[in-house]
């Protein structure tokens, strides 16, 4: 059999998490306008600031032109088609602890391998997982909040800590500052707020499981991380969708503040429906994810990405304070028609600024695979550095990866490397597997996490083999 | 137990090997040695089932197995080993983590106990000691970074695991100092077993001093020309291949 022919029959996996729940829902009808923001923001019962802000959003973003630079080819989306609200019948009244859940939806996350009753839980791990547009449940609550860190969904932090949300929410990502940020900032539906006061090293890892279920809805959650001087969080985040024919919206919006001396680590393991072999179907992931790291504060983002038909995404670092810390690590992996246009930006404005970005991207099939980073070292930035390293491996021969380094610098003292490389999963290391016993598909995932072992190792323990697992279910297929 | 009959092949539907014969019973060191060029590595690359190397004609058979119906990772877990003469690279993949999949496959279709990790941990450290590989290598990644002496070594490491029925060795002398050649030989020797069969390519007759082979053959554009005992490698390491192929030896 010629590697192509095996190749292709590694790549034509099913997807896992394809699956519909079957719950009564509450959905708005398709269509965007202010009235339906207003009653977003009614049935969630938000102060008035908070209509206003929306509102403002949703007029800013109507002027807005949507964006066409990136290396992306699709159909243009008719945001008038999107339903921008629902919610599981059974949350109207909502629930006061997951026992009052619905049956229904616990068993979801539990087919997902996310069980959220706190008995079956990883150990260690809170999660708030969140359904369509609403937050279903937290896990580990009281445990936390004895150590004073708040994790809730966001709506409830808008209920609960309205002062905080205030301050912080728009403040990295501004509402205008891009037209998903936009559509998101006037629309959002639901997401995570954590706060961890200063000094506090979070007892836990804390972590929010997405979930789109309803057809032709749109996610739009939003994420606030605030970490008070001195304190330390790890959070990650996981997604899934089910497989329809239909392109759903996902544009959400994840903030970080790290205050001075803080360090967030935040991780993804990203997983929505890729849509199928000719590209019918999958989830349009357009992401603005941006962090704040004062003087000597440090932020990593951590991705692993295998799924999404379009994935449009740069977590970035902006790093203000002096001697502070940005990161990227990812591995985004594309099969079938998948395009996948990510990177990361690190804006270095304090002195003694340090970021680090390692990207490894892998196609198959016919996807194509870009990286897109800018590194811009600022006036101030006195003897910031930056390191780049960008592999690309590509399986098969129908796939194109590309790498888009952009650098700025303003400071004589700053110093940017960037390396690059594109490798195929060569004919010779298959031979050497197969030699040894092992079948191409196994060889295949092998050779493939082998080539992610830089990234895997930032994941949080339990996380890092849930990536390889998951890489492996994404390249795996018969082989007879 | 190889049984290799009137064996046509083509690379890329190039002709190379034209009409081999080859038997060799268990228990049996064979040498191939033969001029550059001439399908020495077409020969194991052939019998284990590399992409683009076509059987056009012919017959080889393991145990009874017609090799040209088993995928390349069967005619592995029917115990044939090839020890590469140029092992590749599989960066960030452990040697544990390879040892670990290969040997999990190849038992388990040979119906063997399946080692814990304990056990393999310990048979892996004892077989880097046999060939002189501090058991460090056991963690870095696949050849990744070894220089050639060690990643010949390490192909008879895992050689040593693998316990194989039949194994190939395409050159493993070469590139080897004067100390790694006697450690490979010895390894390769403990492996010696009325069980086993082990095919040798080799252009030096230096590695036949520690190796002693039972049968010596000559391969020449595509075919056997020559075979004899152990002597004919110190005949030709004196004469040359020209007085047998009827060319001027060039070298
Ligand atoms: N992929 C290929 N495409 C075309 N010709 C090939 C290919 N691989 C090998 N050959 C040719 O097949 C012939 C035999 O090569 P082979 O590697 O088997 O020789 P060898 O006896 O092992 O030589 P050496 O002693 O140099 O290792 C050579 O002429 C070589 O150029
Ligand atoms: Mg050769």
């Amino acid at each position: 059999m010629s590697s192509q022919a095996e190749l292709d029959k590694v790549i034509r996996s099913e997807y896992e998490a394809g699956f519909t729940t079957l719950v009564e829902s509450d959905t708005l009808p398709p269509g965007l306008s202010e009235d339906v923001i207003r009653f977003i923001s009614a049935k969630k019962g938000e102060p008035e600031w908070l209509l206003e802000w929306r509102l403002e959003a949703y007029r800013k973003w109507r002027e807005m032109p949507e964006p066409e630079w990136a290396h992306l080819h699709y159909p243009k989306v008719d945001y008038d088609a999107i339903s921008y609200y629902s919610a599981p019948k059974s949350m109207e009244d909502r629930p006061k602890s997951l026992d009052e859940v619905d049956p229904e939806l616990l068993d979801t996350y539990k087919k997902l391998g996310i069980p959220l009753h706190e008995q079956e839980m990883l150990a260690g791990v809170a999660v708030d997982a969140v359904f369509d547009s609403v937050s279903i449940g937290t896990t580990f609550k009281e445990k936390l909040a004895e150590a004073g860190v708040i994790f809730c969904s966001i709506s409830e932090a808008v209920q609960e800590h309205p002062e905080l949300v205030r301050q912080y929410l728009g403040s990295v990502v501004p509402k205008s500052d891009n037209f998903f940020a936009g559509l998101n900032s006037a629309v959002f539906t639901d997401g995570s707020f954590v706060y961890i006061p200063k000094g506090v090293r979070c007892p836990m890892e804390l972590s929010t499981y997405f979930r789109i279920n309803e057809a032709n809805t749109g996610q739009f959650e939003r994420t606030l991380i605030v970490a008070d001087e001195g304190s330390y969080v790890s959070y990650l985040e996981g997604c899934t969708a089910p497989q329809r024919d239909e392109n759903q919206l996902h544009a959400a919006v994840v903030e970080l503040v790290a205050l001075p001396g803080a360090e967030i680590k935040y991780s993804t393991v990203q997983n929505w429906y890729p849509g199928d072999e000719d590209g019918k179907g999958g989830i349009y992931n357009f992401v603005t994810k941006r962090g704040v790291a004062h003087d000597h504060a440090k932020i990593s983002w951590t991705q692993v990405e295998t799924g999404s038909a379009i994935t449009w995404k740069y977590p970035s670092v902006v790093l203000r304070g002096d001697h502070s810390v940005g990161e990227f690590y990812s591995v985004a992996l594309t099969r079938h028609a998948q395009q996948a246009d990510t990177g990361t930006k690190m804006i270095h404005l304090g002195k003694n600024t340090k970021s680090t970005i390692v990207s490894k991207g892998i196609s198959a099939g016919k996807s194509s695979n870009a990286y897109r980073g800018l590194v811009r070292m600022g006036p101030r930035a006195e003897n910031a550095r930056n390191f780049t390293q960008c592999d690309s491996l590509l399986l098969g021969d129908r796939c194109g990866a590309h790498t888009f380094p952009y650098i700025e610098s303003k400071h004589p003292s700053a110093t940017v490397e960037h390396e690059a490389t594109t490798s195929k999963v060569s004919d010779d290391q298959l031979f050497l597997c197969r030699q040894r016993g092992i079948d191409p598909e196994k060889a295949i995932s092998m050779i493939v996490n082998g080539f992610c072992k830089e990234v895997f190792k930032e994941l949080p323990m339990e996380f890092a083999v849930e990536a390889g697992k998951l890489l492996e279910v994404s390249l795996e297929g018969a082989v007879g | 137990m190889l049984e290799i009959r009137d064996l046509h092949a083509a690379v890329n539907g190039k002709a190379i090997l034209k009409g081999l014969d080859l038997t060799v019973n268990p228990g049996e060191v064979h040498a191939i040695m033969g001029p550059n060029g001439s399908g020495k590595s077409t020969l194991a690359n052939v019998l284990a089932g590399r992409d683009n190397y076509e059987i056009t004609g012919g017959q080889a058979i393991l145990d009874g197995h017609d090799l040209a119906e088993l995928e390349p990772e069967e005619r592995a877990q029917a115990g044939l080993f090839l020890a590469f003469q140029y092992p590749v690279e599989i960066p960030g993949v452990s040697n544990m983590e390879f040892l670990k999949a290969a040997l999990e496959a190849v038992r388990k279709a040979q119906g063997k106990e399946e080692w814990d990790s304990v056990t393999l941990l310990r048979k892996a450290r004892e077989a880097c000691k046999q060939v002189n590989l501090d058991a460090q290598f056991l963690k870095r990644g696949v050849n990744e970074g070894f220089s050639g002496g060690e990643k010949k070594r390490n192909e008879i490491m895992q050689m040593l695991l693998m316990e194989p029925r039949l194994a190939l060795l395409d050159e493993t002398d070469s590139g080897l100092d004067i100390d790694a050649l006697q450690t490979v030989a010895r390894g390769v020797n403990s492996l010696r077993s009325p069980e086993r069969g082990i095919v040798l390519v080799t252009h030096y007759q230096r590695l036949l001093d520690y190796i002693v082979p039972d049968h010596v053959h000559v391969l020449s554009d595509g075919r056997i020309i020559k075979s004899g005992g152990k002597e004919l490698a110190l005949e030709l390491e004196q004469k040359g291949y020209g007085w047998l192929t009827g060319e001027e030896e060039s070298a």
